[in-house]
């Protein structure tokens, strides 16, 4: 009761504004973080966020056959960029929200060391990671092991998932002992939940910005130019940060 | 352990899931009975054709079903041109663009049953009925219908079933809007991407334990008309 008052309460003093509801676009890749800063936006702002989860692609043919989405966030930089290029965005309106980082991992907790020399001993009869040329995390993946120069020698062990969670499903459920993931689905709080894992060094592969954008239907709402203003405000960091995203900038 | 309740967001989908299926299934029928009894005594090759056509969603991967649905429908689409013009506005991303969607994806589930039903009523029957004095429209209710009760049945239990566990198509058409377009298969589809696999679980769990109720209930029941003679009364 004493919580419901206290946010009744907050909710009175944000209301100076008109309360409103902006329908958001997530990657579903950011689908977690994206619940808990949805609660603090609505606690702060006394909008309403309705959240929306597909991947990056389908969000995309999804915005351009007319889905009244307000903004996109984006698993990616390319794809808000191509709907800029489309005309289906408000121009200038387009910025990284988060930086994802890759990691390999594995739920066994001897297997992986923490300079992810495991990829280099020849054990490994298979290794998972999302399709490089679906998932921009695959994309990643293969940039690191090329910059490694294993490529070539664990190309036939490669276990390819349609997107990061099937490649973490994978992994998870026993089916591949070890692979890529992003830093995102094994770590809360900074620390890691289970197994054991490498944290892929940034210099390995190119940045992982996810970038978000206001979208035509969102060209008026208050509450659509108040959530962006909110991706970009402590509140938002302090969570990317426990879900081991990096800020952008 | 936190406690584990369904939240009013999961009860949103499934009231919406159920009412999809409800709908769904009713249109289903009324376009199906129809259709399946003509291709059963159509000898034309249009009825080849449409029974092809028919079954096309059972080859076609429901996401790909579903981004043509979302350009037909859309407003660059020819439907979505159609719609829009008749002032009903765009279907994609809407309850009435589900069920579309859905009545499409699982018209084979409900005609295909049924053809094979009336197929299997002869001629005979009907040429009796005809004899007696009955119209075709009475011949159709009072001797094909009750003859078809078990195809009525798997029919109506099949698309039912199959319009509750649809997920590639109603992805892409409903765009996973809650409240609006989001059924229970991708409610479970979100609360994996959002690690909360228990709630998934759950949800699974009752959706797997209430088809599978469905199913069996449709056996005894197909079981018990097949034992009962006393279908055949009227005729014998």
């Amino acid at each position: 009761m004493g919580r419901i008052l206290l946010c009744l309460c907050c909710l009175a003093a944000s209301l100076g504004a008109h309360a409103g509801e902006v329908l958001v676009a997530v990657a579903a890749n950011f689908t977690a973080p994206m619940k808990e800063i949805a609660a603090s936006f609505e606690g702060a702002t006394g909008h309403r966020a309705r959240l929306a989860f597909g991947s990056t692609g389908k969000l995309y043919a999804q915005i351009r056959n007319g889905a009244p989405f307000e903004v996109l966030l984006a698993a990616d930089s390319e794809t808000p960029a191509q709907l800029e290029a489309l005309g289906l965005t408000v121009a200038g309106t387009r910025s990284s929200y988060a930086i994802g980082r890759l990691a390999l991992w594995s739920p066994d907790p001897a297997r992986v060391d923490a300079a992810g020399r495991v990829l280099a001993d020849g054990s490994i009869r298979r290794l998972a990671l999302a399709n490089p040329q679906l998932a921009p995390y695959g994309r990643a993946a293969e940039q690191t092991l090329r910059a490694l120069g294993l490529w070539q020698s664990l190309r036939a062990r490669l276990v390819l998932a349609e997107s990061i969670s099937q490649s973490y499903q994978f992994i998870a459920s026993g089916n591949v002992p070890l692979g890529f993931v992003a830093l995102s689905q094994i770590v809360r709080g900074g620390a890691l939940q289970s197994g054991s894992a490498w944290r892929v060094p940034d210099d390995l592969f190119g940045p992982l910005r996810q970038d978000l954008v206001l979208l035509r239907p969102g060209e008026h709402s208050p509450a659509a130019a108040a959530l962006l203003r909110f991706m970009a405000s402590p509140d938002a960091h302090r969570v990317l940060r426990d879900y081991g995203y990096e800020v952008p900038r | 352990m936190p406690e584990l309740t369904l939240a009013p967001e999961d009860w949103q989908a499934i009231a919406l899931t159920a009412k999809l299926a409800a709908v769904t299934l009713s249109i289903l029928f009324v376009i199906g009975v129809p259709l399946a009894w003509w291709l059963a005594r159509t000898r034309s090759r249009l009825g080849s054709l449409v029974s092809a056509l028919v079954a096309v969603p059972l080859v076609l991967p429901p996401t790909v079903l579903g981004f043509y649905l979302l350009v037909l429908l859309g407003p660059q689409g020819p439907v979505g041109r159609l719609t829009e013009a008749l002032g009903l506005g765009l279907l994609p991303f809407s309850f009435p663009g589900l069920v579309v969607a859905s009545t499409l994806f699982s018209l084979p589930f409900v005609v295909q049953p049924l053809q094979a039903t009336f197929s299997a009523i002869g001629e005979r029957m009907l040429e009796v009925a005809a004899t007696l004095g009955a119209g075709p429209f009475d011949t159709f209710w009072h001797v094909v219908l009750p003859l078809s009760r078990p195809g009525l049945l798997s029919a109506a239990v099949l698309g039912f079933a199959h319009t509750l566990g649809e997920f590639g198509v109603v992805l892409m058409i409903g765009g996973n809007i809650p409240g609006r377009t989001q059924v229970l298969s991708i409610a479970i589809y979100n609360r994996v991407e959002a690690f909360e696999y228990a709630h998934a679980h759950l949800l699974a769990g009752g959706l797997l334990a209430f088809s599978f109720v469905a199913l069996l209930a449709l056996q005894f029941i197909n079981r018990a008309g097949v034992g009962a003679p006393g279908m055949l009364r009227g005729g014998a």
